[in-house]
């Protein structure tokens, strides 16, 4: 079958086969960008977060009472928590990945020079490292002997008497590309650090974007704040137990204080993502949406045309065409307008992809999406005609000396 | 005629239920989840202290030094925040040159109850100086604020609002007792009647802008002396001294109150006045660039709606667009289908609004249809915007204007979609089309 037949028998259409092509177009555009958002939301859903999130639980802890230095309390409390049956480790941290909460430095390479990256610092006591799960996988955990206090009440000014860091290996690439950051100094603030190990993962407690969701830094620097995490490794069965008791014991010890937050890793990443859910599971709902409404047009719009081309399919038929070639025309027919619409449609995605880009810090869409948008909106065109095309095909040669 | 033609559009959309009601949900669902995100929209950018926010201000002045840092952290920066330094807020403040003014933070501290069966709790709340209330017109339902003299005097006074009040004191009204916040005694001098400003616009925007009230006020200057803790973000560029009071750590928010626009004018004259003398000194190293923003022009500014939502707004009328175009290519085809039917009519002697008016009403009944149901659509949409865990979820409630712009939207939706396939049909010649057939 030719084309040229079609494209004229098109033109004796002219207005509905463009709301057609600018049907498909639009739901093309629309829906290369919706599927990019959303795969770039699931990726973000996926992220790990290099703990190990199944056996980790906190609770937070505010004292009220002065009296006791935040030191030796943390150390009561640990030692209480620890004893808690079930509990393999614990530790004091100020933060944990997707905590909200956090403590940002511009890494420096030399004093006052160019800030190279902006990481989450992360401090706790020692074991801290053993407590979350994380994999060294270069040089060693803190020494007993690295560990300073973090210095709240000073504005943090224990970040100019910390010896030693360890990094994760996105930071690590990203302040040493193509070196070994083992042994390297870095300023995190005033004075150099020596970097003496990089963890494989960490995410920082509050992502910005994909480049930077992990530049985190672990310090041995002790929490001295009123306010403290403790974070306690257990079995995953054990968890919810493990909370109760844990509160419970903190208060034992002393009640003058506030015990908050108390939950589950797994329930802290449910939270952080919730509203990212919420936007994914209405992404996919508008992408269906509209793919159905258009297949919706397309097989309405076919089967207005079957009805009324009877007679001229009834007189092809007549004249020797058979089943086949009827049903043929009206597939090629469909291609043509999906093809024409597609092509539209992509020059309609970028355009909609650069004022996302201007206003919602978007990056740039990748050509693939295009082209599956392509090969689906095809497909959906081809399977939306059949039917109709297929009632066409039905129409006897009779049909041809009939009226209407 | 009109009943007429309106039993006819019933008789022509009968014969083809199915894509009749596709065709109605299709423009229900489109104005529906187009509805549900405008509401959402438009209460969110209501004004939240309406008759009083035209003369609110954020002054912006820039402490910046010019960046040696990566284009990354410079290009955030370059929406003000608003933020400023203990120095700045506290020059600004004691120079007294708006009609009102306020420094303020927000703090949330431990509140400890006075009889013993209670546990200690936290709430959040603002440290703030005191022309807070006269600025932004708090309602007091007993008491007042505090002085000027009270600030210099790090008065350990509080304003509280009325829920923390009745969970401290229940109904007795707690003005003239203590409260314990953190470890200090604090005098109550002030209850607040209903007060709700949605956004919570004086505080950082963040995404606890929304749902979130304040349950208590102290006075800045006594809240600094004590280091009783500050919530929100800080920003340092340099170390030494205690960040909270040097002149390298912004934090605080600042508001004016100028009640005219000369006034206006004058005031960023010598909030760039104020930056030129800072360079003088060594500070304000970028180059002088003082703003003044109202309130409203605030809001937006610091994008207090949420880029999902708008996001989900463009997302419904997308949806909305391509099922307008879906219904009038749908319509068209079927109207020109009936060519036939026209055309004897035509020359029955119909005049082309005849044809006009009998096909508009047709395509108006799925419009209208399609309305109606959208309406409840939206309601649905409404409801379920409402069950989500953000602060705006409660806020989401359709008002009559929203109810009837719904209404409009579909009739709108309806005449558009309706319109062209119309015109198109009436020009149908009568001769020609009894020819071919």
């Amino acid at each position: 079958m030719s084309l040229p037949p079609i494209a004229a028998a098109l033109t004796r259409h002219r207005l509905t086969a463009l709301l057609l092509i600018a049907q498909v177009s639009l739901t093309c555009a629309i829906v290369c960008n919706v599927a990019f958002m959303i795969v770039h939301r699931v990726t973000q859903l996926g992220l790990a977060s290099g703990v190990a999130e199944n056996e980790l639980v906190m609770i937070d802890s505010t004292d009220l009472d002065s009296r006791t230095p935040p030191l030796v309390r943390h150390d009561t409390d640990l030692a209480a928590l620890r004893a808690i049956g079930g509990v393999s480790s614990a530790a004091a941290v100020d933060t944990l990945p997707l905590y909200l909460r956090e403590w940002a430095n511009g890494i420096t390479l030399v004093q006052d020079g160019p800030t190279r990256a902006v990481a989450a610092a992360f401090n706790g006591t020692p074991g801290e490292l053993a407590t979350l799960g994380l994999k060294l996988v270069e040089g060693r955990d803190f020494r007993p002997d690295e560990y300073v206090p973090i210095d709240t009440a000073h504005d943090w000014a224990g970040i100019d008497r910390v010896p030693a860091v360890i990094v994760t290996r996105a930071l690590a690439q990203r302040l040493f590309p193509g070196q070994d950051a083992l042994g390297k100094s870095i300023y995190p603030d005033e004075k150099p650090v020596r970097i003496v190990g990089v963890v494989d993962h960490l995410l920082r407690p509050r992502l910005h974007d994909e480049s930077d969701s992990e530049y985190v830094t672990l310090f041995p620097m002790l929490p001295d704040a009123n306010e403290v995490t403790y974070v306690l490794r257990t079995s995953p069965q054990d968890r919810d137990r493990v909370l109760k008791e844990a509160t419970d014991a903190l208060l034992r010890l002393d009640g003058e204080r506030i015990v908050r937050h108390a939950q589950t890793f797994t329930q802290l990443r449910a939270d952080y993502f919730r509203r990212n859910r919420t936007m994914i599971g209405l992404l996919i709902a508008a992408a269906l949406g509209l793919l159905f409404v258009t297949a919706l047009g397309i097989a309405g719009l076919a089967s207005f045309w079957v009805q009324q081309r009877k007679r001229s399919i009834g007189i092809r038929r007549a004249v020797g065409a058979t089943r086949r070639d009827i049903l043929r025309y009206f597939q090629t027919e469909n291609f043509l307008i999906v093809s024409t619409g597609v092509v539209l449609g992509s020059i309609l995605a970028y355009a909609l992809n650069m004022a996302l880009m201007a206003h919602y810090e978007q990056p740039r869409l990748p050509v693939l999406y295009p082209v599956i948008g392509a090969i689906a909106l095809w497909l959906l065109g081809q399977l939306a005609v059949f039917g109709p095309a297929l009632r066409a095909a039905a129409v006897p040669p009779v049909a041809a000396v009939r009226s209407g | 005629m009109l009943g007429y033609y309106f039993v006819l559009a019933l008789y022509s959309l009968k014969r083809n239920r199915v894509m009749t009601a596709l065709m109605i949900v299709a423009i229900a669902i489109g104005i529906g989840a187009s509805m549900t995100m405008i509401t959402v929209l438009h209460v969110m950018s209501g004004d939240p202290l309406p008759g009083r926010s035209a003369q609110l201000y954020v002054p912006a002045i820039d402490p910046y030094p010019i960046s040696k840092d990566a284009p990354k952290v410079a290009s955030k920066d370059t929406t003000p925040d608003g933020a400023m330094t203990w120095p700045d807020a506290m020059y600004l403040l004691h120079a007294a040159r708006a009609d009102r003014q306020a420094a303020m933070a927000g703090g949330s501290v431990p509140v400890q109850p006075m009889q013993d069966t209670q546990r200690p709790f936290f709430e959040s709340g603002h440290y703030v100086s005191a022309d807070f209330f006269a600025m932004f017109g708090t309602p007091f339902r007993a008491g007042s604020g505090w002085t000027a003299q009270d600030d210099e005097a790090h008065a350990r006074v509080a304003v509280l609002s009325a829920e923390l009040d009745r969970k401290l004191f229940g109904n007795a009204l707690g003005i003239g007792r203590t409260v314990r916040l953190k470890d200090t005694d604090f005098r109550v001098v002030g209850v607040l009647g209903p007060w709700h400003p949605q956004p919570l616009f004086y505080a950082q925007i963040d995404d606890r802008s929304f749902g979130h009230d304040d349950q208590f006020f102290l006075p800045l200057a006594t809240a600094q002396e004590l280091k009783l803790p500050f919530d929100g973000r800080m920003s340092c560029w340099s170390n030494g001294g205690d960040a909270r009071n040097s002149d390298h750590c912004t934090w605080l928010q600042f508001w004016v109150q100028l009640d005219s626009a000369a006034k206006a004018r004058a005031y960023r004259v010598f909030l760039a006045n104020y930056w030129r003398d800072q360079q003088a000194h060594g500070r304000f190293q970028r180059p002088v660039d003082a703003r003044l923003y109202d309130l409203m022009d605030w809001l937006t500014l610091q994008r207090v709606i949420p880029d999902d939502l708008r996001l989900q707004l463009w997302l419904a009328l997308g949806f909305l667009g391509v099922c307008m175009v879906n219904i009038v290519g749908l319509l068209l085809a079927k109207f020109l289908r009936r060519s036939g039917e026209i055309s004897v009519r035509r020359a029955l002697g119909a005049r082309r609004r005849d044809i006009f008016l009998q096909l508009g009403i047709e395509s108006s009944v799925i419009g209208l249809a399609g309305g109606m149901l959208g309406l409840a659509i939206a309601q649905l949409g409404l409801w379920s915007v409402r069950q989500r865990p953000d602060g705006y979820a409660q806020l989401a409630q359709m008002d009559l204007a929203m109810l009837s712009a719904t209404f409009a939207l579909a009739v709108l939706a309806s005449l558009l979609a309706g319109l062209l396939p119309a015109w198109r049909a009436c020009r149908i010649a009568p001769a020609m089309q009894l020819k071919t057939q």
